[in-house]
This record gives C-alpha cells, sequence and structure tokens, in this order.
C-alpha cells in the first residue's frame, strides 16, 4: 500500500518536472530573443531599409516583403480552403471521390515544407515563367496552407449539431440557404480562430519561398507582384549564417528574430482571446 | 383509396434503413383539425413515420420508401414535388429545443426569409402573430432583438414553435416536444396545442402517456414497424382491441 | 401546391452551381498532390538517364591505354590524386598524368593555340599522343574527327550509384557524385536521435496535461504549447544557432559546435507540440467506464495510467511519435542551420550532419536550373516526398486500426 503510493508520487513528479521543463524551453527561448532583440528595436530598425553590407540600418523591405507574401498566400488559401471544408463537410457523400480527396488532403498537409519549394520552383518560377517572384511564393505558401484551411473548417463545421440542420431543413430552407444562414455563422469564430493561425504559420515559413520569391537584398520595395520581395524569415537565415560580417550583423539577426517572436506572439493571443470568447476549442496542430 | 376529407393519407408505407424494414406497410388516414399521437416503445418506427411527413428521412443514406403519403390530396413523394415547398407547408417541432443563434426575432422570421419573403412589414406582422401562435408574444415583445438563447428551456420550445408557425403550414410534426422540459413549461405546450388544434393539424411523437391521453383526439399504438392500433384516443386507453396495446399502455401507465 | 417551377428552376440551379464550385475547390488538394509528384518525378527520375560526367566534356587518354571506361568514383579518385597508377584501375604499369583544359599553357604556349584557339584541338590531340599516362579532362567541342586518342566510354548514372553511393560531391569535376547515402544517414540520425529526446517529454507532459493537471494549469499550459508549435523554424535555427551550438562546443569539447546533437536537440522542441497533441488525444479517449473499473478494483490512479489507460491509448501515442518523426524528416531551415552540413556518413552524433532537406535548401539557389545537380536535388525532393508518404500513411493504419 504504501510502496504503491511512493511509486506514483515519483512517477506523478516526473511528469511534472518534464512539463514544466517544456515550458521552462519556451521562456528560454522567448527570453533570450526577446532581452537580446529588444536593444536594437527602435522606430528607425522597422522603417529604414538594410545599410552597409546588412550590418547596419533596419528590416522594413523585409516586413513588408513578409506582410505581401502572407496576403498573397491568403488570398490563394482562404477562398479555396473554405469551400473545400464546406465541400467535405457539408455535401460530400461517402463515396471513393470523397475517401480520395480525403487522403490527398492528408497527404497534401504532410508533405515537408521544401518540397513546396521544389515544386513552387518548377512550376510557378520555371515552367509558368513567373520568375521569383510574390506570385510564386504566395501561391507556393498558400498551397502549403491549404489543407491547414480545409481541417480548421471541417472541424468547425462538423462541431455545429446536425439538429440545427435538420431544423432550418423543416423550416423549407435549401442546403445552401441552410449553410449560410446557419451553420456558417455559427462555425465562423472556430473557423477565424483556425485562420489566424495559420497566418502565423505562413509568415514564419522559410523553405517554399527560398527559391520562389525572395532576393538577399533589394534596395526598393517591390512595385508589382512579378517582383522579388525580402522576407523576415529568410533575411534571418540569411544574416546569422552567411553575411559578410557575422558579428556586425548578429544584433540585426536578434532584432529581426524578436519581430518574428512578435507577430506570432500578437498572432496566438488574438487566437487565444477569440477561442476564450467565444468558449469553444478549435484544434490547431497539424 | 385516399378518403377525399382527410388532410393526411398514408398507403401501404414500407421504409427501410438499409437492409432494416423500418416500417411495415402502415395505413393511416388522419382528418384535418385533429391532434394524432404517435406511441410505441422506442425504436418502434413512430418517429421514422412522423419525419416521412416532410420528407425529413431524405436526409439519411441508404434509406428507402415504397408506397405514397398524401398531404391535402397530393402525393408528396412524386417526383415534381419541391421539397422545400413541401417542408414549408408541413412544419416540425424537435424532440430538444434548437433556437438558431441568432435573436428572437431573426429565428421566427428565418423560414420567411429563406422562402424569398422580403417585405419588412410583412415578416414583422408574421413574426408578432407567430409569437401570439405559440404563446410567447407578452414574454419575448421587449425583448426580440435579444439572443434566443437567453431564453428558458420552454420558451425556447414555444420560440420553435412559432417558428415553425411563420411559414404558416397546414400540418405541424412535433417530435417529443416536451422530452426536455420540466412539467411547468410541459403543461404550457400541451395547453398550447389544444389552441393549435383549431388551426393546424397536429401530429406528435410521445413517450408519456398522460401526455397522449389528455391532448389527443386519436393515438396510433406503433409495434417493431408494424401499425398495431389507429383509433379514438379515449377508445384506445379505455378498451384497446390489441392486447400489445393494452400491455404497453398499462405497463406505462403502472 | 408543392410544385413552383420558375422558382424552383433558378433554386435548383444556383444550388446546384454551387455544388459545383465547392466540389472543384475540394479537387485542388487531389489536383496539388498529383502536380507535386509529375513535377518532382519528371525533374527527379531525369537524372537517371543523365550521363555521368559533367555535360559537354569527355574525358580522353592516349590511343595505348588499354582502360575503356571509368566509373565516377574512379575518374574522382583520379583527379584527386588518390589513384596515381594506372595499375590499380587494371591497366599497364603507368604513371597517371591528370590534365584539364588549364593545364595546357604548362605544354604548349598561347600564341600557338591560334587567335581564338583555332589550334586548340591540335594541341591537344598532340599532347595526348606525347604522353602515354595522360588522362585529360577537357570539352567535347575541342575534340575534331582528326583525334588520334581514346575518349573514354562515359556511363549514365544509375539508381544504384545514387542509392547506394557513399559520396555526394555534387559539383565536383570530371563526375560530380551522387550518392543518397551520407545524406540518408544524416537524416535519420538527426531525425530518430530527436524522437528519443522529444518522446520521453511529450509523453510525459501529454500524461500531466490530461491527468494530471487542473483545467487552470490546462489553461496556461495549452497556449503555451500552441506558442511553441508557432514559432517559425528559422528562429528555432538562429537560437540553437546562438545558444545551442557554442553550449555542445563547449561540453563535449567539439572543434566545431554545428553538429548531429544540436539539430536532433532542435528538432526534438519542434516535434513536442505534434507528439504532446495527438498523445494527450489519444490519453483523453480512454473511456471512463475503463479507468473506474481499474480504480474500484483497487488500482491508484498511478496504476491506473500505466495499466490501463496507456496501454489503450498506445496506437494514438503510437501515431504520435510517427507523426514526430514525419515533422523531423521534413524540417528544413533550422537543421541546416545548426547542423553543420557535411555530407559524410556520420560515425557519432557529434559530428557535423547534413539531412536531405538541408541539402536540397543549401545547393538549389546554386544548381544551373535543368542541369544535373538541378535534378539530383529534385530526386531528394521525391525521395522525401516518398519518406513523409510512407509515414503518412502508416499514421493513417495506426489510425484505422485504432477504430477497428
Amino acid at each position: 500500500m504504501k510502496k504503491k503510493q511512493v511509486t506514483q508520487n515519483i512517477a506523478f513528479w516526473i511528469f511534472r518536472i518534464f512539463s514544466f521543463t517544456v515550458v521552462g524551453i519556451l521562456f528560454w527561448i522567448l527570453g533570450f530573443i526577446i532581452s537580446k532583440g529588444i536593444q536594437v528595436i527602435n522606430w528607425d530598425f522597422l522603417t529604414q531599409p538594410p545599410t552597409d553590407g546588412m550590418t547596419g540600418g533596419g528590416i522594413f523591405p523585409a516586413i513588408m516583403g513578409t506582410l505581401y507574401l502572407t496576403i498573397g498566400s491568403i488570398i490563394v488559401a482562404f477562398p479555396i480552403g473554405v469551400l473545400s471544408g464546406i465541400y467535405i463537410n457539408e455535401y460530400a457523400a461517402n463515396n471513393w471521390f470523397v475517401k480520395l480527396i480525403r487522403i490527398m488532403t492528408t497527404n497534401l498537409s504532410s508533405v515537408p515544407s521544401i518540397v513546396f519549394g521544389l515544386f513552387g520552383m518548377a512550376l510557378f518560377v520555371n515552367t509558368l515563367g513567373f520568375g521569383d517572384s510574390i506570385i510564386a511564393g504566395s501561391l507556393t505558401l498558400g498551397l502549403l496552407t491549404l489543407p491547414v484551411v480545409i481541417r480548421v473548417t471541417e472541424e468547425a463545421l462538423h462541431a455545429i449539431d446536425d439538429s440545427f440542420r435538420t431544423a432550418s431543413y423543416a423550416l423549407g430552407a435549401t442546403k445552401l440557404q441552410t449553410i449560410r444562414k446557419v451553420i456558417l455563422p455559427m462555425a465562423l469564430p472556430n473557423i477565424m480562430t483556425g485562420l489566424i493561425l495559420s497566418i502565423g504559420r505562413v509568415s514564419g515559413e522559410t523553405a517554399p519561398i527560398l527559391f520562389t520569391a525572395v532576393a538577399y537584398f533589394l534596395p526598393k520595395l517591390p512595385s508589382s507582384i512579378f517582383d522579388q520581395v525580402m522576407a523576415l524569415p529568410y533575411h534571418l537565415y540569411v544574416i546569422s549564417t552567411s553575411g559578410t560580417d557575422l558579428a556586425a550583423s548578429r544584433p540585426i539577426a536578434y532584432g529581426t528574430a524578436l519581430v518574428l517572436i512578435v507577430i506570432i506572439l500578437i498572432i496566438n493571443i488574438i487566437a487565444t482571446l477569440l477561442r476564450n470568447y467565444f468558449g469553444k476549442k478549435v484544434k490547431t496542430n497539424f | 383509396m385516399a378518403q377525399p376529407n382527410m388532410c393526411i393519407t398514408s398507403h401501404n408505407v414500407n421504409f427501410y434503413y438499409g437492409s432494416f424494414h423500418a416500417l411495415k406497410n402502415i395505413n393511416m388516414d388522419i382528418a384535418p383539425n385533429t391532434v394524432t399521437a404517435l406511441i410505441g416503445p422506442s425504436g418502434c418506427g413512430k418517429s421514422t413515420f412522423l419525419r416521412l411527413f416532410n420528407r425529413m428521412n431524405d436526409l439519411i443514406d441508404g434509406a428507402r420508401m415504397t408506397g405514397e403519403i398524401l398531404i391535402n390530396g397530393q402525393n408528396i413523394y412524386d417526383s415534381h414535388v419541391d421539397v422545400d415547398e413541401l417542408r414549408k407547408n408541413v412544419g416540425m417541432v424537435f424532440q430538444k429545443p434548437n433556437p438558431f443563434p441568432k435573436s428572437i426575432f431573426e429565428n421566427v422570421a428565418y423560414g420567411l426569409r429563406v422562402n424569398g419573403v422580403k417585405d419588412k412589414k410583412m415578416i414583422e406582422r408574421r413574426v408578432e402573430e407567430s409569437l401570439k401562435g405559440a404563446a410567447l408574444w407578452d414574454e419575448v415583445k421587449d425583448k426580440l432583438k435579444k439572443s434566443a438563447f437567453e431564453l428558458s428551456g420552454g420558451q425556447q420550445q414555444r420560440l420553435c414553435i412559432a417558428r415553425a408557425l411563420a411559414i404558416s403550414p397546414s400540418v405541424l410534426l412535433m417530435d417529443e416536444p416536451a422530452s426536455a422540459l420540466d412539467p411547468i413549461s410541459t403543461l404550457k405546450i400541451e395547453e398550447l396545442i389544444y389552441e393549435l388544434k383549431k388551426s393546424y393539424t397536429i401530429v406528435i411523437v410521445t413517450h408519456n402517456m398522460q401526455q397522449a391521453g389528455r391532448i389527443s383526439d386519436k393515438t396510433a399504438f406503433f409495434y417493431l414497424g408494424e401499425l398495431i392500433e389507429y383509433d379514438d384516443t379515449k377508445k384506445m386507453f379505455l378498451n384497446p382491441a390489441q392486447q400489445a396495446t393494452q400491455n404497453y399502455i398499462t405497463g406505462r401507465f403502472g | 401546391m408543392y410544385i413552383n417551377p420558375m422558382k424552383n428552376g433558378l433554386k435548383k440551379f444556383t444550388e446546384a452551381i454551387t455544388e459545383k464550385i465547392l466540389l472543384f475547390s475540394s479537387g485542388i488538394t487531389t489536383l496539388t498532390v498529383i502536380l507535386i509528384v509529375i513535377f518532382l518525378f519528371k525533374e527527379g527520375m531525369g537524372l537517371f538517364s543523365s550521363p555521368d560526367i559533367e555535360e559537354g566534356y569527355v574525358l580522353a587518354v592516349n590511343q595505348e591505354n588499354p582502360i575503356n571506361q571509368l566509373t565516377p568514383e574512379e575518374s574522382m579518385e583520379v583527379f584527386d590524386s588518390k589513384i596515381t597508377s594506372w595499375k590499380e584501375l587494371g591497366g599497364k604499369e603507368e604513371d597517371i598524368l591528370v590534365f584539364r583544359l588549364s593545364d595546357v599553357t604548362n605544354y604548349a604556349d598561347e600564341t600557338s593555340l591560334g587567335d581564338e584557339f583555332q589550334f586548340l584541338p591540335h594541341v591537344l590531340d598532340s599532347i595526348i599522343t606525347v604522353n602515354p599516362g595522360i588522362i585529360a579532362f577537357i570539352p567535347q567541342q575541342y575534340i575534331d574527327s582528326t583525334f588520334t586518342g581514346k575518349i573514354l566510354n562515359n556511363g549514365h548514372i544509375t539508381a544504384e550509384s545514387f542509392f547506394d553511393g557513399k559520396y555526394w560531391y555534387p559539383t565536383a569535376s570530371p563526375s560530380p557524385l551522387f550518392g543518397l547515402l551520407p545524406l540518408i544517414s544524416g537524416t535519420l540520425w538527426i531525425s530518430l536521435f530527436a524522437i528519443l529526446i522529444a518522446l520521453p517529454f511529450g509523453l510525459a507532459v501529454a500524461i500531466y496535461m490530461a491527468e494530471l493537471a487542473n483545467q487552470r494549469t490546462r489553461k496556461i499550459i495549452k497556449p503555451i504549447i500552441e506558442l511553441l508549435a508557432g514559432i517559425p523554424s528559422v528562429v528555432y535555427g538562429f537560437f540553437g544557432l546562438v545558444v545551442l551550438v557554442p553550449l555542445v562546443q563547449k561540453v563535449f569539447n567539439l572543434p566545431v559546435g554545428e553538429s548531429g546533437l544540436v539539430g536532433s536537440i532542435i528538432l526534438a522542441i519542434m516535434a513536442l507540440p505534434t507528439i504532446i497533441t495527438v498523445a494527450e488525444d489519444a490519453i483523453r479517449t480512454t473511456p471512463r467506464s475503463m479507468r473506474e473499473a481499474s480504480l474500484a478494483l483497487g488500482a491508484n490512479h498511478w496504476q491506473t495510467i500505466y495499466k490501463v489507460v496507456l496501454p489503450y491509448s498506445m496506437s494514438g501515442i503510437t501515431a504520435a511519435a510517427v507523426l514526430g518523426i514525419g515533422r523531423a524528416i521534413g524540417e528544413t531551415m533550422a537543421v541546416l542551420m545548426v547542423s553543420g552540413n557535411a555530407a559524410i556518413i556520420p560515425s557519432s552524433l557529434l559530428e557535423p550532419m547534413r539531412t536531405i532537406p538541408a541539402t536540397i535548401a543549401a545547393e538549389l539557389g546554386e544548381a544551373p536550373v535543368g542541369g544535373i545537380h538541378y535534378k539530383a536535388l529534385f530526386l531528394l525532393g521525391c525521395i522525401l516526398f516518398i519518406l513523409t508518404l510512407i509515414i503518412s500513411i502508416s499514421v493513417e493504419l495506426i489510425n484505422t486500426r485504432k477504430k477497428a
């Protein structure tokens, strides 16, 4: 009896310690980057282009580039993803075609981001001739996000009790009316939460845009969607691994990492608030 | 075959869920402006039968029906029938109150809006009439813009009835409408049903024998997918023709 | 009276059109997967029909030399002066003389080549004729019809040389070497060790979250795990680079800190959210009745967890581990930044290693589009795609078996 209790205590304490270690790791990473980055960040850092071979100036073009790419991929992924999610959950019968769609969506979500980069380069950059550009990068990132958006939509719709559908049909509403007027408004908070989190993921992706969109340094902002851009994650990668003067550009790297972290933090806080506000649980893992 | 003055006529109706024979050769006529109670143990087919009247079973994969059901003289399973139009004419109230996450007003207006009514005045008038019809108007007239979820369970169910009334059906189907409510709310619903009978033909599924006895004109007893007995409620409860009916009713009463 | 042909028609039409649009949208993922397969494999498979020598070049030897062909490895060793005698290659007892085009000025002065190098073919021919031990790596365009030397046959890159190749020297001349072994072993070492680190932590957190933590603690930890999942991989890479790399270098007294170990640690942190979420869900699905039965028989909480809950959720936990491996195998940037990127078959986790995704990311920018190196990198993409497909299918199988 006694021994049983001791074993349990030991086991539970191990779980607690491991859990707090994981939490500790996060705070270590956050704390490190925030404390180092905060010394660099000021108004000029956020609004000026880099100077002196990436060892001075700011990261404004990279911030804007990431913004363009993120918006571009949202335009690609959200409409298609939400529509697919609606189809899969509301319309699809249980036939071979829908099974195929489901399997393919799962498979697409497991494809590594670098493979998307290869694919985007082969299709958008070379075959379609877009070159390294905002549009090629956005399309690549959009396709990468698509399975996440579909999953989020599907789960949000799935969580809505069938009685609402039945009640609407019983009032003479068609399927489309039921979806538009009852189901979608109800699912919207959960869909929104999921979409916001997926924005976070897109804005930090590097591998898919390496060969489809980004440039190491551009003195000007892009003027069309067929132009190359700088991007925050790529900027961080370049100046921390292959700059001309690694030591001199290190502060810039800390600042860039902090900006990326802040973006993610804001997005996660918005998502958490939204979820708590609506009191519904959304799954966010890939 | 179909008697001309009947509101609902069911003729040789068989229903299958896949290979399961859920309803066996049901023949039943329901007169207008009456309350008909469908009773029987769980799984006997009474709810399935009810849901045939507004073709709700169409939504189930692998379900199949033979025979015909006439409402106001028209075969509702005819291939030309527009299911949405049919459902406009046959209102339904469900077991659990299931208002939409909209305002009280919008819940009642929903059926009108999805059926293409745009006239604001007309909608306002129908909403008021329906809420009055469902004996809810006095309780909610000052908070029509509030969310329907702020109402109590019994009020929500009356809202669902008002929602069904708004589209002016001739038939009202009720699937155990009071089973999720407290006794006082149940009583209110029963009184309401008695009132509604004047304007609508009502078919109600219930597990509650006393309720069936109190509110219905006719009662149909279903057992294992068969219609065992169908007669005036008074006669059924006092002097059932079938032993099975007797057993069920007394078992429940006792 | 339930028939309203006008309205009926329009409504049905709208409904049908909408359904078609929705159907089309949901087909896009399938289309994308098919396109990925087509583009990856079209480029990748092209590698196997490519000549195993740099395009536009030939290897030429003296007429008298009995050797007809060299493997890419042999020619590499010859040009690296690791093989110095033809005897080692089955030829005559003769020292090997390595010749590249740039060496031509050692043999002839520039004026004899002509103003537009029009005499170069002739000069090359005579150099090869005069030196019996020579092996010359020269552009094909300088071989003319009067050439008296012998041009070695070149082979093609074979599946065997790719899958069984021990060297990845994509820019080596005369023959680039595309051997998968160093990359796949780097990938597997780093990923498997990452899971070895992540699994105990992930499982512990999952159990803690599902069984021990109260509502309030869970509400704090859950967003933290989510945040961990949201941090971009470059930030992890950067953190690894500036914090873990120097740390590991100091602790293990290594010449360089960038190593498989740091890669594994970073990947373990990155795989944690996936493992925790999936494992926690699995643990939660254990029926209450099962737990209660165990507790009612006098088992305490911990005994119930490891005798009832864990066995019941084993397939879900397995799925979590497999998914974690999948995440780790495909991860690119963080690994690229911290693991040193030496394309050598590793013998210890403390050595620099290079994974398949890191190789693609590091080299694709420099590989000429459509060239042999480009194709090789796409083939790596195919391998990666297949690996993750296998993982995704295994997870699917584990999950279906769980439901059965």
